[in-house]
């Protein structure tokens, strides 16, 4: 998928989990990344995020470090 | 099977605590006070004569011929309108009644086409029945005097006539408009002998009617007949069947003459229908058997080849060794197949096992995605399951409805009689909609209040709800306490209670007035047993999810889930979209909505199907449509949908589509899809397979083959066929033992099977050892998932946004005559309402750019571009365009998005970014689309070597 959309569709699911407190924030998304994401949806944005994960929302990128 | 007849009791059901005891010639019988005395008498089994009585409709007397005598009483009064009377002692038949009767008889008769009595053919009716219950031999008076004989038909309706000549006025046919349907198009017009039956002064087809068939189905004289009936001559068998349309699942007699369809007659015994009917699953049947059917399998190596037909053999074993070819060249994972929810359970129970154990992966999705898959994840999330909590007869308790992003009335017509009939009784009305649907104002119903929020703005307008019931001490404090997760509730209501939710807050967002918003609130929490109902304009938005869990939240704060009359109550759009999520369709869970990483679960399936199984999830449609423009997804099977025509960005689809080297579709129709597929495998229609359809409100219902698969294949034996060709063989003789193996595998369903279903008619899921005859209304003394878990519903914008280049907002949907994408449909008499999809435009933003009512008009979004005719509404606001999505040529998904929700990827069909202008000529899009499809239907009929 573009990369642009992958970014949207993360921050989007960042941005729901952002009401929470931190930590049950970043399981959330880790968890929702585990769940419904595919394998090689997974490996896209663990590369992604390898090269410095632009345009990625905090709580997504923190929990990408949760995939590897 | 023989044609069934249903017992007609004269008048409906009473219910009451009293019973009273009478007798009827000379049977003792019990019935419930308030029972009329013509249905105490059919309930002992002594049937009166009657016209103008029918038990689905309220007592009339004016027919005169239900006459009864009583013991101690004077006269001969009507039995259905006498109520029963404890130790009462009635007479039905008596020398008296008897000459009283005949001579009412005849005085109908007088005034009636005879033909019959001389021997004449004709199609029989009630009322020659009747006229044979009484004795009438002749009738003695002449036609010299005033009659209606002469009087004109009407043939404007394509699917039934009315004929003057053969009416008399019982008006049960008006009662039925009003009493079942709750259009009230139809009128006695005149008095005394002008009186006549009419549709407000104008022919039928262009009067307020419906076409639900209610009051055909009323009429016992055949002034109302259908014309399939008058063409095809009587029926001689019946089969009881569930209806292919919405998700309300309307139980049909599919009546036939050998093996032709004569018409569908919406059955009494039905659970969700109770004997009604809408213009689609009662008349728009004739695409089953249309010119356009497929009926030979058809193969090519491109797309732009032209199609050559083969033998089932050849197509299935083609399509095998490419799906393999391509497993071996791109990996495991690069194929995968849709399932469809228009097809059985069985049927998408076997796509999904075969991509799951025959591919090899888990890249198995369904149509739900584009439509509830929200509905699943934020009912899971909140309450422990994805599914609606409620039976449709529960809102006949319901205190104050809520509807939220439905339009009853066009999508699910039934469903919608049964809420207008408790409307009627009192109950009160909110509408949260852009649009003014019919249910704001329309015959005797009118909504308390209409909340005309900016289309996607569904989860301010929840919270904001929420913040009035918090802030104003409305919650429901003991069964919070009881039901649901404390912690979880008070971060909830800390969040609500923010004054950025306010209503007044949230006013510039929604757009309606914050004191409408608080009243609403106050009456949903205070008014009563409160009951929401939604559909797709909650689900389709980028926030789909969230607004379930933000309804699931209200309800639950005003205790409003586990008992009758209340819940959150998805509208499915789909006959089997309930039915297909349950039987394991989506990418990430097997039956029963249990994720394939749980190890136990998986086992299990892994033990039954003798394989083992990948624990990861599959891909979405819109992952496999990414995936094949990256190259890493070749090969697609695709059962009974159509995504190029229903989903959205119709070019990128199309694209993708394009990009793969196999694409196998099964359908009845050469669908949009289908121009892109190098495999055709024909489909079979819903009369012509055995199997269960899962309607909105869990109910499991019988499909029983009326007829036998037209291309000699029912769609299950397609694919077991295609999966013992990819070297995973399935054993089933019959979808029985599909279920058989559901159930096994399945603990919701583990009490589900055939025989139940033909023992009982049909069963809400669960259906196990708990709840062995189902669970009509869930969540009963706890939630499934033990407590109640809120939610924090955070409002995030759409990143849709209006600007100056596209000012407008585009919403999507459907209406009465129509059905998704129209391949049913487009191919039946529908077509007279609706043969064109149309821009709905308020009219301020008509003038704004000089459109006026029928101009050609541009949409164009960031997607694409589409041109159509223009329908100035006053149903829009300003700043919202609507139109429908039926018709492959307009395209509608060339201009929709890809934005979508959040948790689930549903597109968010609701809100996109349009401008609106005049045009000269069609889209480049609609050029190209017709030039293509062209090229890539042609069919070279070459014969094919037998099987």
């Amino acid at each position: 998928m573009e990369a642009e959309n992958m970014v949207h569709m993360a921050n989007q699911i960042a941005l729901f989990f952002a009401s929470y407190p931190k930590d049950e924030a970043v399981a959330g998304v880790t968890d929702h990344f585990k769940k419904f994401w595919e394998p090689r949806m997974r490996k896209q944005i663990i590369e992604y995020v390898a090269h410095g994960g632009h345009g990625l929302h905090d709580l997504a990128l923190e929990a990408v470090k949760h995939l590897q | 099977m023989d044609l069934i007849r249903e017992i007609d009791y004269g008048t409906p059901k009473r219910v009451s605590e009293t019973n009273v005891t009478l007798e009827i010639d000379g049977k003792s019988v019990t019935v419930p006070a308030g029972s009329s005395l013509i249905r105490a008498a059919a309930e002992a089994g002594v049937q009166v004569p009657k016209l103008c009585a029918s038990d689905n409709l309220e007592p009339f007397g004016s027919c005169r011929l239900c006459l009864v005598e009583i013991d101690g009483r004077p006269g001969t009064p009507a039995s259905c309108t006498t109520p029963v009377a404890a130790g009462m002692k009635v007479r039905t038949q008596t020398p008296r009644l008897v000459k009283l009767r005949r001579g009412v008889m005849e005085l109908y008769a007088s005034d009636h086409p005879m033909d019959w009595l001389n021997g004449g053919k004709t199609v029989s009716s009630e009322f020659q029945e009747m006229a044979e219950a009484v004795g009438l031999r002749e009738v003695r008076y002449g036609r010299s005097g005033k009659n209606h004989q002469n009087a004109e038909k009407d043939d404007s309706n394509p699917y039934f006539t009315f004929d003057p000549a053969k009416c008399i006025v019982c008006s049960r046919c008006v009662r039925a408009c009003d009493e079942v349907q709750g259009t009230f198009a139809l009128t006695i017009d005149g008095r005394g002998f002008a009186s006549m039956v009419s549709a407000g002064d104008k022919p039928f087809i262009e009067s307020e009617c419906v076409s639900c068939g209610a009051c055909v189905q009323a009429c016992p004289t055949n002034s109302l007949l259908e014309k399939s009936v008058m063409q095809k001559g009587e029926a001689d068998r019946s089969v009881v069947t569930t209806c292919a349309y919405c998700g309300v699942g309307c139980s049909f007699k599919a009546e036939l003459k050998g093996d032709e369809v004569v018409r569908m007659m919406p059955y009494k015994d039905g659970k969700a229908n109770h004997g009604h009917s809408c213009v689609k699953g009662r008349f728009a049947w004739g695409y089953a058997t249309h010119k356009d059917r497929i009926l030979k399998p058809m193969i090519r190596a491109k797309f732009t080849d032209p199609w050559r037909e083969v033998t089932w053999d050849e197509a299935i074993n083609h399509a095998a060794s490419e799906f393999k070819r391509i497993q071996a060249k791109y990996g495991r994972d690069s194929i995968g197949g849709i399932t469809s929810s228009r097809c059985t359970d069985e049927e998408t129970y076997l796509v999904q096992k075969m991509v799951r154990a025959a591919f090899g992966n888990n890249n198995t999705d369904t149509c739900a995605r584009v439509c509830h898959s929200p509905t699943g994840y934020g009912m899971k999330t909140t309450l422990g399951t994805s599914a609606g909590t409620q039976n449709f007869d529960s809102v006949e308790h319901a205190d104050v409805i809520m509807v939220i992003g439905a339009n009853p009335t066009d999508a699910h017509p039934v469903f919608a009689s049964q809420m207008k009939r408790r409307l009627r009784q009192g109950a009160k009305l909110i509408v949260i909609d852009p649009r003014r649907i019919d249910l704001v104002k329309s015959a005797h119903v009118k909504a308390d209040y209409h909340l005309p929020l900016l289309p996607g703005t569904n989860v301010a307008m929840i919270n904001a709800l929420a913040h009035v019931v918090v802030t104003e001490g409305l919650v429901d404090e003991p069964y919070v306490k009881e039901r649901c997760d404390l912690a979880a509730f008070e971060q909830w209501r800390n969040f609500v209670a923010e004054k950025r939710n306010s209503p007044e807050a949230m006013e510039p967002a929604t757009g309606v007035p914050a004191a409408d918003v608080r009243a609403a609130a106050r009456l949903y929490a205070t008014g009563g047993n409160g009951a929401i109902y939604y559909g797709l304009g909650v689900t389709e938005h980028s926030q789909g999810s969230t607004m379930v869990m933000g309804m699931v939240n209200l309800a639950m704060a005003t205790g409003n889930i586990g008992k009758d009359g209340v819940g959150i109550n998805p509208l499915r759009g789909q006959n089997n979209v309930q039915g297909s999520c349950d039987m394991g369709s989506f990418p990430h869970e097997f039956t029963g909505y249990r994720h394939v990483s749980e190890t136990a679960v998986r086992e299990s399936f892994e033990a039954a199907w003798k394989v083992p199984l990948q624990s990861e999830p599959g891909l979405r449609i819109s992952n496999m449509i990414d995936a094949a423009l990256d190259g890493t997804f070749k090969g697609l099977y695709i059962q009974g949908e159509d995504i190029v025509q229903s989903d959205p960005n119709t070019q990128h689809m199309s694209a993708g589509l394009a990009a793969m080297e196999c694409v196998v579709v099964q359908d009845l129709f050469l669908n949009e899809t289908a121009s892109y597929a190098h495999v055709f495998l024909p489909g079979s229609s819903f009369l012509e397979k055995d199997g269960t359809f899962i309607n909105a409100e869990r109910r499991i219902g019988m499909v029983r083959k009326a007829v036998p698969p037209m291309a000699g294949k029912a769609d299950w034996e397609v694919t077991v066929a295609l999966s013992n060709a990819l070297g995973y063989p399935m054993h089933y003789n019959h979808p029985s033992e599909i279920m058989d193996e559901i159930a096994r595998l399945t603990p919701t369903f583990a009490g589900v099977s055939f025989d139940m279903l033909d023992r009982v008619g049909s069963v809400q899921w669960p259906c196990n050892e708990k709840a062995p005859m189902g669970t009509p209304i869930m969540h009963i003394g706890g939630m499934v998932r033990g407590k109640g878990r809120f939610m924090i519903t955070e409002f995030i914008p759409t990143d849709e946004r209006v600007n100056a280049r596209f000012p407008l907002i585009l919403t999507t949907g459907r209406i009465l005559s129509q059905y998704n994408v129209g391949a049913q449909t487009r191919r039946t008499d529908n077509n007279v309402w609706h043969d064109m999809d149309v821009l709905e435009i308020h009219p301020a933003d008509a003038e704004d750019r000089g459109i006026k009512e029928g101009d050609l008009v541009s949409l164009a979004s960031r997607s694409g571009d589409i041109t159509l005719p223009a329908r100035i509404s006053e149903r829009m606001q300003p700043g919202v365009v609507y139109t429908t999505f039926h018709h492959a040529m307009t395209g509608a998904n060339v201009v929709t998005t890809e934005f979508s929700d959040w948790a689930t990827s549903c597109p968010e069909y609701k809100v996109t970014a349009v401008q609106v202008q005049l045009a000269r000529h069609i889209s480049e899009w609609q050029e190209h689309y017709r030039k293509t499809r062209e090229l890539t239907t042609r069919i070279s009929h070459e014969t094919p070597a037998s099987d």
